[in-house]
């Protein structure tokens, strides 16, 4: 430990690190790096077989939550067992669906000592992806057209007014770009049965894939914009290698997102540039992406950042990044001890 | 005619545009030919350098050379 650091215990979630990533891991390699903080890890996860749980240099304990479906009282509880044994300092959420529940404890985990940096339910309802074309109507933001369907039924309307292919979105995750009915309709039965209704469909925008990752300060400032254009994309759409890119129309956008929004937190935008140099706004990721610890290889560490501002400290804005960074993800397989498997699926902590 | 200012152009012939993230490697006499236009030289200065280095008939330099401008233009290489 370095003296000079303070020490502070910070859990997250997000450890799934598969091949459709949490952001937990990458959120969690950030934060040790932290140059204000010596901060001591304690996982959160969902499910038994989360990668994160298994990486005791990273994180010091792991502890299980309820799902975000049994509600905020679950939760509620289940956080202040942690907090009883861990006295946690910090609480960062790293997935979209329960961003909702950990919102609404953040008063009563504050009067607990636990910090969090949240954006707002209306900020998250205004970027959902459901409501994505009219906030960008509402900022002059280009977005791609879209439509929600309720049915299989709703498909040949949708294709109407979008047109071929269609690219049909889960209410929180998964994509499918659909180039006929009959495909269409396969994976509108799939995205409602993993993700509910309605489903999304939304027109086809082809281009290149650039992500910004941000950190905005809840008063309509930006503090940090790191763009990266995928250089290898996974079966799944998620980047499996990127590379910071230097474009001043990149964090002008963010910057411009953060000032509409007065957003709280981490973010990523993600876009789609035409041929004709269009900027698409393809979704709005209400986290730090699971590629953030490319921004730390940039300069700037994001989450280390938040980490200040959920602690009420001032935060001076990132100077440049570096350009030409590159990630390249890999696979590796952990050996753990089954004993650990069982404990973590049965007491859930390990 | 001009190289983007901002293209990364290595000794090794490696060229990187920071706007786009993209790579791409040249050969000696292409790097030689970047070389100039980076410096802005005129088409035919450039030209006229390069049939003084290398034994190329003009035509088939014509030919190699407006290949190179098409495929420095295709990836946004060229400021005008």
């Amino acid at each position: 430990m370095n003296p000079a650091r303070p020490r502070l215990t910070v859990a997250l979630t997000g450890l799934n690190a598969v091949d459709s990533p949490g952001p937990g891991v990458a959120v969690a390699r950030a934060l040790r790096e932290s140059p204000a903080y010596d901060v001591r890890l304690i996982g959160l996860s969902y499910e038994a077989l989360e990668p994160g749980i298994y990486l005791p240099d990273l994180f010091a304990r792991s502890y299980q939550l309820p799902y975000p479906s049994a509600g905020t009282a679950a939760l509620r509880t289940r956080l202040l067992e942690i907090h009883e044994r861990e006295q946690l300092d910090v609480i960062i959420p790293n997935f979209d669906a329960e961003l909702y529940n950990f919102g609404r404890l953040a008063p009563e985990l504050a009067a607990h000592g636990i910090h969090t940096f949240l954006p707002t339910a209306a900020q998250l309802e205004m970027r959902d992806k459901l409501n994505l074309a009219a906030f960008g109507a509402e900022h002059g933001l280009q977005v791609p057209a879209d439509m929600r369907l309720f049915g299989v039924a709703d498909i040949p309307k949708a294709a109407a007014q979008l047109g071929w292919p269609l690219v049909l979105k889960g209410r929180y995750y998964d994509a499918t770009v659909c180039h006929t009915p009959a495909q269409a309709e396969q994976a509108f039965w799939q995205l409602q049965a993993r993700w509910g209704a309605p489903v999304l469909a939304q027109q086809f925008v082809a281009g290149q894939e650039i992500n910004v990752a941000g950190l905005a300060d809840g008063r309509g400032g930006l503090l940090s914009a790191v763009p990266m254009r995928k250089l290898f994309i996974t079966d799944k759409g998620k980047a499996w290698a990127g590379i910071t890119i230097a474009d001043d129309a990149l964090p002008a956008l963010a910057r411009r997102f953060a000032a509409a929004t007065r957003w709280r937190g981490g973010f990523e935008l993600e876009l789609m540039r035409t041929a004709a140099g269009e900027l698409f706004i393809m979704e709005i990721n209400p986290r730090f992406p699971a590629w953030i610890y490319l921004a730390v290889g940039a300069g700037h560490n994001q989450p280390a950042a938040l980490l200040q501002l959920a602690r009420g400290e001032a935060v001076s804005d990132f100077n440049e990044y570096a350009v030409g960074k590159m990630f390249v993800r890999y696979a590796w397989d952990l050996v753990v001890d089954n004993a650990d498997f069982q404990q973590m699926a049965s007491v859930g902590e390990l | 005619m001009k190289l983007k200012p901002t293209i990364a152009l290595s000794a090794a012939g490696l060229l990187f545009n920071p706007a786009t993230g993209d790579s791409f490697s040249a050969n000696p006499v292409a790097l030689e030919i970047l070389g100039l236009l980076r410096e802005d030289a005129a088409p035919e200065a450039a030209k006229t350098a390069v049939l003084a280095r290398y034994e190329v008939e003009a035509h088939q330099l014509d030919k190699d050379w407006d290949d190179l401008v098409a495929q420095l233009r295709q990836h946004d290489l060229l400021d005008s």
